[in-house]
């Protein structure tokens, strides 16, 4: 009875906090809303008995969130409405619905198909974490290192992208030297 | 699930809140006169014996001010950002262990509201999410010293984060568990087999992180009064304000059980004696952020990030690749 309850009332509360995060036309709510929705999420795991996914999931989700206000921070004002230019709606609309659509299908077509098979069940007397930790280093070995070289390739890629000038420190130069180095942190008009 | 432990789940939170928002409210006299006496002067000292009414005479005026909502904030996020920080740091102890359990009248009673085999990754998530509290905060009130103060915590969060669970990773390794009641019988032996002792470098880096954690000097740059006037804060009154501060305060507390337990060998092996010396080690971690204050400067944003991520990671990577080679061969 308790796990029925938890999970209308977090699939209720997911559910309203993403529709608020699409709705609304204020960056502040946007953002605060998703790192709402993506942390009652981890009810969910929670309620399944998957404590090591939950705690996982509040973890990378507040930092990942946390790198998003960074950039509504610097993007807008966000104490204010963003005013968008909608030049056609309908064709957006269509694009959301079709692709709303589409992630359904992807979802439930293997779940109606009965084609979803345990291979690795349960192992009986180990932890959560540990569970975790086998099957990721049996049966998805190779997705979990190409995983992680791709994200080693991204951080080179950022580290590349944003590593020009990065010998000087704007915080310890004279206002002098700031304004004499003009167009060093910009990049030229027209580039590549 | 039956109905005495749904009652047994609610008296220890209950009992946790009393005593946890008590201890974040004498937590702040306690910081003013231990400031006091390291910088020569008295402290609160007019309100009741040796000023300790002072912590009551605060919270009736935190309690009775106006509460204000400045004209230009967003005004839901203004108002729910102090609840975030209050109430995850309480949340976060959902998974902390405070005592080893005794039994009272045949009735054993497990001081830990929820024993996941996840705990220590449940307390430094949702920590984190305290966070949360400050960066709401500062974004929603149309204020520029705020907005700074926001930037500052969402810069602070994404330098610590990658330290206290590096750190961590050593010792989780050594243990080969999650839970903190593991972790406290793995040293169950007594003060030989302290993880300190194998793990001083991952003690004193975690140790670092928690500074950066719960906000306070030498991190203490997401509300410099002398900088940013009172950073998030300036725009808050009354109990919104206040309740920024009994999330501080509760997290100081909560961090430094998670500390004591985990690399000083928490209540050891259960007896009175254990869970009192669990309670001094506490007091002590809580003291030392005092000192802290009191003894040194704070730093400036840049050179947090510089010790975060290229001092302390490094070093943090290091230590788990030697234990991991300690622990292969």
């Amino acid at each position: 009875m308790f796990e029925a309850i938890a999970f209308y009332l977090f699939a209720a509360l997911t559910i309203v906090m993403f529709t608020i995060t699409v709705m609304t036309s204020q960056a502040l709510y946007a953002i605060t809303a998703m790192a709402a929705g993506m942390i009652f999420i981890s009810a969910f795991f929670f309620i399944l008995g998957a404590d090591f996914l939950g705690a996982i999931q509040i973890i990378v989700y507040t930092g990942a969130v946390m790198a998003l206000y960074a950039f509504g921070m610097m993007f807008f004002d966000t104490t204010r409405d963003v005013i968008e230019k909608r030049t056609n709606p309908q064709i957006v609309f269509a694009l959301g619905v079709l692709a709303a659509v589409m992630v359904v299908a992807i979802f439930v077509a293997p779940v109606v198909s009965n084609n979803i098979q345990a291979l690795y069940p349960m192992q009986e007397n180990v932890g959560n974490s540990q569970a975790v930790g086998m099957v990721l280093f049996t049966k998805y070995l190779v997705p979990f290192e190409v995983a992680a070289v791709m994200l080693l390739v991204a951080m080179i890629g950022g580290i590349i992208l944003a590593g020009k000038k990065m010998d000087k420190s704007l915080t310890l130069m004279a206002e002098e030297e700031i304004s004499t180095m003009d167009d060093g942190f910009e990049p030229q008009a027209g580039g590549h | 699930m039956d109905v005495a432990f749904i009652i047994e789940t609610i008296v220890k939170i209950v009992v946790i809140l009393l005593i946890f928002s008590a201890l974040a409210g004498l937590g702040t006299y306690f910081e003013r006169k231990v400031l006091a006496f390291m910088q020569r002067r008295l402290g609160p000292m007019h309100v009741g014996p040796f000023g300790l009414l002072q912590v009551a005479a605060d919270g009736i005026k935190l309690f009775t001010k106006e509460d204000i909502i400045p004209q230009n904030v967003v005004k839901p996020i203004f108002k729910i950002a102090p609840v975030i920080t209050a109430a995850t740091a309480f949340m976060a102890s959902a998974a902390i262990p405070f005592w080893p359990q005794f039994t009272v009248m045949g009735y054993t009673v497990h001081p830990i509201v929820a024993d996941i085999n996840v705990g220590i990754l449940y307390v430094l998530g949702v920590m984190a999410i305290g966070l949360y509290g400050p960066l709401l905060g500062g974004m929603a009130s149309a204020n520029k010293w705020s907005l700074i103060s926001a930037a500052r915590s969402a810069a602070i969060f994404i330098s610590y984060e990658v330290i206290s669970g590096l750190s961590l990773l050593a010792p989780l390794m050594m243990v080969g568990s999650l839970s903190l009641v593991d972790i406290n019988n793995y040293q169950a032996g007594g003060i030989g087999n302290w993880i300190v002792w194998s793990q001083p470098v991952a003690f004193i880096l975690f140790w670092i992180a928690a500074f950066a954690e719960t906000g306070r000097t030498p991190f203490h740059l997401v509300a410099n009064d002398h900088e940013i006037i009172d950073g998030f804060g300036t725009e808050y009154s009354g109990m919104r304000w206040g309740m920024f501060f009994i999330g501080e305060y509760a997290n100081m507390f909560f961090i430094s059980f998670v500390i004591a337990i985990i690399f000083l060998g928490g209540f050891g092996d259960g007896t009175i004696a254990g869970a009192f010396q669990l309670l001094l080690k506490v007091a002590f971690f809580f003291f030392f952020f005092l000192w802290t204050r009191a003894a040194w400067p704070d730093v400036r944003p840049d050179q947090l990030m510089w010790l975060c991520w290229k001092v302390l990671m490094p070093i943090a990577v290091l230590n788990i690749v030697v234990t991991g080679i300690v622990m292969m061969f």
